[in-house]
Order: C-alpha cells, then sequence, then structure tokens
C-alpha cells in the first residue's frame, strides 16, 4: 500500500474506534433536604396567559420528581472533551408561552444560534441577564417573527421577562455539545464520549454546581450521581 | 368678519359647557367614605371655572363685536387704570377663586392623608414596581418582617426581598398580586416604589396616588361596596406601563377571610 492510501485508512480506522469505543455517563441528580415551596402565579394582569392555565402553574426554580429528583440541572463535560468548539448549525428554541418560559433551561453551544418565539396574545419583552456576554433586551409583540441571538461565551444567564415580571428561565451557553437537562426522575445522560478522562459539572440555578471525574476506557456506560443539598428558603 | 367671529366665540363656549352642565359624561360611581367630598369639590371647580369661563368669552365676544372693522379715525379706547389695574383686578379675582377651592378642599384631602387612620385600621403594603404592583399583608403575628432589597428575588416570586430564614416576622406574611379589601373596614395603604415613579389609581376609591421612589407614602380609606375594581398605573413608568394593572376585590367579611386563608396557604 502507499503512503497516500495508508493514511486515509489509518485516520478512517481511527474514526471507526472512536465511534465504535464510544462509552456513555449516565445517572442521576437528587437532592436532600427539604426543598423550599414554589408558589403558584399569579396572573391577574394578564388574562390571556391566566386562561391557559386551569390551575396556577408554579416557580420552577426547583423542580423535583419521586425519590428526591432533581430537574432542570444541567450536567455536562466541563473538560476533557476532544471535541468542544464544534457549533451546531441548528438552532435552540425558547418559547413564551402562556406568560412561561419553555423550556425553564435551555442550553446551548457558543455561537449557536438561539430563535426566541412569541407564542402568546400578549408582548413580552424577553432580558436576559448577562454579565459576561452582552446584556440586552428586546420587545416582541405577538405574531411578530421569532428573535434570533447567540451568545459568544460560555455562561449561565438569567432570563427575565420585563413585562411579566414572574417569567423567569435560564440559558446554559456552553463550549461543549456533550450535555444534558437531567428530567423524569432526575436522569441524565452523556453518549458519545470517546476514551479519556472527563470531568462532568453539573449546574443547578439554586443549589449551585458540583463536578465529578470519570475516565472512559471502551464502550462501557459509567454511572455518575449528584446529590444537591436544598435550601429551605 | 369680525361679528362672525364674536358668534363663533359664544356657540363654541356654549357648547362646550352643555355637557358639563348636563353631566353626559357621568363619573364613575363612587364606593368611598371621602369620595363624596372629592366629587363635590370637583363640581365646585367646574362650577366656578365654568362661570368664569363663560363670562371671559362673552366678554372676548362682545369686545370683538363692538371693535372689530374700527373706523380708520376711530380712537383707541383704554381700559380705565391701565394695565395696572387689570393686573391687579386678575391677581384678586383668580387669588380669590383658588383659595376658595383650596378651602373647600382641605376637608377631602385631610380625609385621606392628614388626619391619621383609625388604631384598628387594616394595613396593607403596597409595593409598584415596573411593571406589577404586589401587596403584603402581615399575617396572623400583624408584623411585616424587614425587607430586603438585596433579597428581592422575582424569580422565586420574592418581590419584597423577604428573608423568612432570619426574619421570623416575615414567615407569615402574605405576598399577593391581587388586592383584597373587606367591605367597610378601614385601610391603611403603605405605598414604596421598587424602582421608578409610578401611580395607584382605582377610580371608584377617588384614590390616586403617586410613589416616589425613596419615599414610604401613607394613605387610608374606607370601600363601601363590594366588587372587583381595577388599580391602574397612571404615572408612565416604562415600555411596560400600559400593562401594569391589577384588581382590587372589595368582599364581605367572611369571603375576604376565606380568600386570605386560601392566600396564605399558598405562600
Amino acid at each position: 500500500m502507499r503512503m497516500k492510501q495508508i493514511v486515509p485508512v489509518c485516520l478512517l480506522l481511527l474514526l471507526c474506534s472512536s465511534l465504535l469505543f464510544a462509552g456513555t455517563v449516565s445517572g442521576k441528580v437528587t437532592y436532600t433536604g427539604t426543598p423550599a415551596h414554589q408558589k403558584p402565579i399569579d396572573m391577574g394582569k394578564e388574562p390571556s396567559c391566566a386562561k391557559q392555565h386551569a390551575t396556577p402553574i408554579t416557580t420552577e426554580t426547583v423542580v423535583t420528581g419521586p425519590n428526591n429528583a432533581l430537574d432542570n440541572v444541567v450536567v455536562y463535560i466541563s473538560s476533557g472533551a476532544p471535541d468542544d468548539g464544534q457549533v451546531p448549525s441548528q438552532a435552540v428554541t425558547f418559547t413564551q408561552k402562556g406568560c412561561q418560559y419553555i423550556p425553564h433551561v435551555l442550553v446551548m453551544h457558543t455561537d449557536q444560534e438561539l430563535k426566541i418565539v412569541n407564542d402568546d396574545q400578549t408582548s413580552h419583552n424577553i432580558h436576559p441577564l448577562a454579565k459576561v456576554n452582552t446584556e440586552w433586551n428586546k420587545s416582541q409583540p405577538p405574531g411578530t417573527p421569532p428573535i434570533t441571538a447567540k451568545y459568544d461565551k460560555p455562561e449561565f444567564i438569567s432570563v427575565k421577562c420585563n413585562v411579566h415580571p414572574w417569567m423567569h428561565g435560564e440559558f446554559a451557553v456552553l463550549k461543549t455539545n456533550h450535555y444534558d437537562v437531567s428530567k423524569d426522575g432526575g436522569d441524565f445522560k452523556l453518549p458519545n464520549l470517546p476514551p479519556g478522562k472527563y470531568t462532568i459539572t453539573a449546574w443547578h440555578e439554586d443549589y449551585g454546581t458540583q463536578t465529578a471525574d470519570v475516565t472512559i476506557t471502551g464502550s462501557e456506560t459509567q454511572s455518575v450521581n449528584f446529590t444537591f443539598k436544598a435550601k429551605a428558603y | 368678519m369680525g361679528k362672525f367671529f364674536a358668534i363663533t366665540i359664544i356657540v363654541i363656549a356654549i357648547a362646550s359647557a352643555i355637557p358639563i352642565v348636563l353631566h353626559t359624561w357621568e363619573a364613575p360611581e363612587d364606593i368611598s367614605t371621602h369620595g363624596h367630598l372629592i366629587d363635590s369639590q370637583m363640581d365646585e371647580t367646574m362650577l366656578e371655572a365654568g362661570i368664569a369661563f363663560l363670562a371671559a368669552q362673552l366678554i372676548l365676544a362682545v369686545f370683538i363685536w363692538q371693535y372689530s372693522n374700527p373706523r380708520p379715525d376711530a380712537k383707541i379706547k383704554r381700559f380705565p387704570g391701565g394695565a395696572k389695574g387689570l393686573v391687579i383686578g386678575a391677581l384678586l379675582l383668580v387669588g380669590a377663586e383658588v383659595m376658595a377651592l383650596g378651602v373647600f378642599g382641605v376637608k377631602a384631602w385631610a380625609d385621606v392623608y392628614l388626619n391619621p387612620p383609625g388604631a384598628d385600621a387594616m394595613p396593607i403594603q403596597v409595593q409598584a414596581g415596573q411593571f406589577a404592583f404586589y401587596f403584603r399583608y402581615p399575617g396572623p403575628d400583624g408584623k411585616f418582617g424587614a425587607l430586603h432589597a438585596d433579597r428581592i428575588s422575582e424569580a422565586n416570586q420574592n418581590y419584597f426581598g423577604l428573608d423568612p430564614e432570619h426574619d421570623v416576622e416575615s414567615r407569615d406574611d402574605i405576598v399577593t398580586a391581587e388586592m383584597a379589601i373587606p367591605v367597610n373596614k378601614e385601610v391603611h395603604l403603605l405605598m414604596h416604589a421598587k424602582d421608578v415613579g409610578h401611580s395607584f389609581f382605582v377610580r371608584e376609591l377617588r384614590v390616586q396616588q403617586d410613589f416616589v421612589p425613596g419615599l414610604d407614602v401613607s394613605l387610608h380609606f374606607t370601600a363601601t361596596k363590594v366588587g372587583k375594581y381595577e388599580i391602574v398605573c397612571t404615572q408612565l413608568c416604562g415600555l411596560g406601563h400600559y400593562n401594569m394593572k391589577t384588581y382590587l376585590n372589595v368582599l364581605s367579611q367572611q369571603d375576604f377571610d376565606d380568600w386570605i386563608k386560601k392566600e396564605a396557604a399558598m405562600q
């Protein structure tokens, strides 16, 4: 075989091996203690939103599940991933519906396109409270096209609506595509991890950040669990 | 031409006075104990200003009729006493009118602001912030917990910045988005702004109060009729000012007790 053929073949084999040997980190996020009571939201000042909720929704700062599961925790590879910095081409969407942000926590890659949709009959004014990235706010009357934006630096950004004080969400801008948000019982899964040493970080908007180190040797599934201490107030 | 103008002035003056005299646009129903004083004040003001207005327009029209299109050799007439006399006359007339209205209105003002509320008036704290009003009831202990601006967290609906972990008095405080009060019970509002200037206006209560950032404003009133009334912000406060409103629910004592119990359970 010639050099010209050997190199591409080797690269192909390497690629295949990294795909073949791709491990997964999965686990559960739970809490100890008693979380603060999530208060129902009175949307009386915005009747078009209030009537979309037969029972008032509550704040989503702490979303729990059975067996002390903690949802809405962003779990991601904070170091060790060889493919960081690859900006996905598809956009992520943040929707304003029923005067609520859906999803409550939205994860995106730096420089990935963010689309903000107003699905309500009222105007919103979305105001992501960025401190590292540029802070901005923008009015969005009903029926207008989505707002597009992007953030170029990693940051966890609180999002509020200037018109409706109860609306709250979070943007997690990461420099990796290896992330998940715990849900359905606090479960998360980080697949497609080539063999190597990784640091996994779990972030909750109120309970802080935790890290764990994990090593993937082949195509196994490593189990990593996170437990956060709940705050009573 | 001048005479036609004179007639036009009279016609416009009378036409604009007619709807006022006929009460074409009624004030909304008055549901407060002090409201009638304000309404009479309004009527008196309209009457005095109306008479002065019609008189002024009539005199103007007469002068225009009389002295428009003067003959080339007509002499210029001067008001006896000259300008000085006119100015003094105007000062005395207008001054008397304004003083009279002030004197007549002092009772209405005092009833809301100067006379202290009764000892068993119900205190409710009102916070105006961009772009919603929030209310706080002291709860069973009758005391308001301390406010901590740095603890304000809209995400957690802690609009007032309470610290129940360290302030025992705030643990039973009840924060609501709508205001409810029992009918025929004096209410003492303790008002402050969270950020910029706002204003609290319930037209049926004849209560309108500006919030000045940094000031704690106090007023009291008694509502006399059960119903649901709008509370709107009447001081331009930003891009959401048009949307800044909530409701005042005047309830029977029983309904109010049920309401406050329900709100307390949701805290």
